[in-house]
């Protein structure tokens, strides 16, 4: 991350930032790269194991919905972590704020289901938020407070909340039928509109897309986004300039919470329909690795969300095609991190032989 | 009723075993990270090094029928992770917490796949038979002691010799001096002429090494099989372990125990029709963690460069 914390502030920012963009595309090649060696292994064949998973992710207009689909969620859960990062924060407990936020949703949603949909969407959207922030403002509080790093606190809540959602949808929140941990369906009014007629991509898509907008915004062109950016550059300078800087901390975490819990929302109004125990595949971590692709800026993020939601979509496709395990692109994914970080490598070489 | 009764009672011995059972992979998890940060560098990895140790170790012993040789190459597992830390926090000074973050998030699909690619997805879940009790002669029939200590697989012993083995290393040997030294101060470390880079990369070796021993603890002494993610976050918990212990060998192991017990309550808990949902049961060793965090963070004195790259000629 110092490469890029060095290169946000000088004059040739402009030029560091497409010098990153190749970077993270050619940490993404490399990754593919060693994921075909990995197929091989396998015993299938690398080409038509990629050509199933492009085709299933971009391959028609339904793929491309389902991988628009799965990279809302992603898009919430990379913001939340990008913006926590800029102010110096891991938040780490973005899959526990998604399933408290969704659940929080759902039980909104199922209690006033008569409300009309112009009242009802909003309330749920203000509940996931709000509950989605209290998991995470607890994290902030017990940085604050009492000194506990957050890296192992958040990881901790992540347990507890889903143990929680567990309780809950085996115990007072499951489906009268009471065979699955589920709750009951959400009413009409609560649904989203479809985007693409004939595909599940829904409203909440522009959602994202409108989240990606005003992060940008937030972090680069209101003074709480330069006061959180110094912040996470340097507290000790942010000290000296007179900022609040725990308070600026505490609110990262907040608008951090608010995102994940957000993510949870967006799959139950718009994937499920309900809450259910498996929620989330690790939206949650796999935003860390969308944030740190997308080089913690909102529009970056949206672009890993979508690369990864179409590996994850993709990769289905790859399984039943192929029969290569679809966790390969789990693999895919870190190695893409560990490439982008990795970049330093390079320089190492190149500089290591400048000098001889 | 004799007082002392409850002592020699079965459920109690069955207590007092599990509590070592359950202790000793976040002990040693938390062993391997403490050489690591007492040479300066976060282990974020332990988590991925446990899961690595613990599918390489079981693979290995599934497949060669030899319990010793899957500890041996999960331990080896746990190594090779450590070196690819050690090239990113060592060689490029990478951010620590990133790198070991993504280290975690691939070591669970990669383990997954390989479970795959190996077994096949098939539903019968593929067995070893683990590490039989040892009880030791005379000490097992101890009351309390026996079973805690001297009924346990030949791992659980294992691990006990590493404590004090640690601890004669950190402090009564100069190579735990030139861990401390590079964990305190790495340029005055440099200007007697110990390699920071060497020392670090070193020590990031045997906190895999250890972990990676946790690791296949979990597969091949505690369960006989490897599941997804199995470590379920006691990489993590080793860290808070690691606080807890104040980054010392005794402490640990008394940190560790402290969660073996409450691991070993919540487990008997389920098992006994307390009437509390099983969930909340599942949640106590996640939130002692948290409550030892606020009570002990900041309260023990981390090394001074802990977290902290170390760039050679970094004034030039």
């Amino acid at each position: 991350m110092s490469s890029s914390e060095a290169a946000g502030p000088s004059p040739s920012s402009a030029l560091a930032g497409r010098s990153e963009f190749v970077s993270s595309l050619l940490a993404v090649v490399l990754a593919l790269a060693v994921g075909a060696v990995l197929i091989l292994a396998w015993g299938a064949s690398p080409v038509t194991a990629y050509a199933a998973l492009l085709d299933g992710a971009f391959g028609s207009w339904n793929s491309l919905g389902e991988t628009l689909l799965r990279a809302i969620p992603l898009t919430f859960t990379g913001l939340a972590i990008a913006i926590a990062f800029r102010g110096g924060t891991f938040n780490l407990g973005a899959e526990g704020q998604l399933f408290l936020g969704a659940t929080a949703a759902a039980w909104v949603g199922l209690a006033i289901p008569t409300l009309p949909a112009p009242l009802l969407i909003p309330a749920m959207i203000v509940t996931a938020a709000f509950v989605g922030a209290l998991w995470s403002l607890l994290a902030g509080v017990l940085k604050l407070r009492f000194g506990a790093n957050e890296l192992i606190t958040t990881i901790m809540l992540n347990y507890i909340a889903i143990l929680f959602v567990s309780y809950l949808l085996r115990g007072p929140l499951q489906e009268a039928a009471g065979y699955l941990p589920q709750t009951e369906r959400l009413s009409a009014n609560a649904r989203f509109p479809a985007l693409i007629a004939g595909t599940r991509l829904h409203l909440g898509f522009l959602l994202a897309l409108a989240a990606v907008v005003l992060a940008h915004i937030a972090l680069w062109h209101t003074s709480w986004g330069f006061k959180l950016r110094v912040v996470g550059l340097n507290a000790r300078a942010a000290l000296n300039a007179g900022y609040n800087v725990r308070l600026l901390t505490l609110s990262a975490f907040v608008v951090s919470g608010v995102l994940a819990g957000l993510a949870g929302y967006m799959e139950v109004v718009g994937v499920q329909r309900r809450m259910i125990e498996n929620l989330s595949p690790g939206f949650g971590y796999t935003g860390i690795i969308v944030a740190l692709l997308g080089q913690t800026s909102p529009f970056g993020v949206l672009a890993a969300a979508i690369l990864f939601a179409g590996l994850q979509v993709g990769g289905s496709t790859m399984q039943t095609a192929s029969g290569v395990p679809s966790t390969l692109t789990t693999i895919i994914q870190g190695l893409v991190v560990l490439f982008v970080i990795g970049r330093g490598a390079v320089d190492l070489f190149l500089a290591r032989r400048g000098a001889k | 009723m004799d007082p002392i009764a409850f002592v020699t009672d079965p459920v109690m011995q069955g207590f007092l075993q599990a509590t070592t059972r359950l202790a000793i992979p976040i002990m040693l998890a938390a062993l391997g990270g403490m050489f690591a940060e007492r040479a300066g560098v976060l282990n974020i990895a332990l988590e991925g090094m446990m899961l690595a140790g613990a599918f390489t170790g079981f693979a290995t012993a599934y497949a060669s029928g030899s319990l010793w040789l899957g500890v041996a190459l999960g331990m080896s597992a746990g190594a090779v992770i450590g070196l690819v830390l050690a090239f990113y926090t060592v060689k490029l000074t990478s951010n620590q917490v990133v790198v070991g973050i993504a280290i975690n998030l691939m070591m669970i699909g990669a383990t997954s796949y390989a479970f795959r690619a190996i077994f096949g997805p098939g539903t019968d879940a593929p067995r070893v038979t683990p590490f039989p009790p040892v009880n030791i002669p005379i000490l097992a029939d101890i009351p309390i002691l026996g079973p805690l200590f001297f009924q346990q697989g030949v791992l659980v012993y294992a691990a006990f010799v590493l404590i004090p083995l640690s601890w004669i290393v950190m402090s009564r040997m100069s190579a735990g001096m030139a861990i401390t030294a590079v964990g305190e101060h790495p340029e005055a470390a440099e200007t007697l002429g110990i390699s920071v880079a060497r020392v670090r990369t070193l020590c990031l070796v045997a906190s895999g090494l250890i972990a990676g021993l946790g690791g296949a603890f979990l597969s091949l002494s505690a369960t006989g099989l490897f599941l997804d993610n199995m470590t379920a976050g006691r990489g993590y918990i080793a860290l808070a372990i690691l606080l807890l212990g104040r980054r010392n060998p005794w402490g640990i192991a008394a940190a560790a125990a402290l969660f073996g017990g409450a691991d070993a309550f919540q487990l008997r808990g389920q098992g006994f029709g307390s009437g509390i949902p099983y969930q909340f049961l599942v949640m106590l060793p996640y939130i002692l963690t948290i409550v030892v965090l606020i009570g002990f963070a900041g309260k023990g004195r981390d090394p001074a460069a802990l977290g902290r790259p170390f760039q050679r000629n970094r004034a030039e």
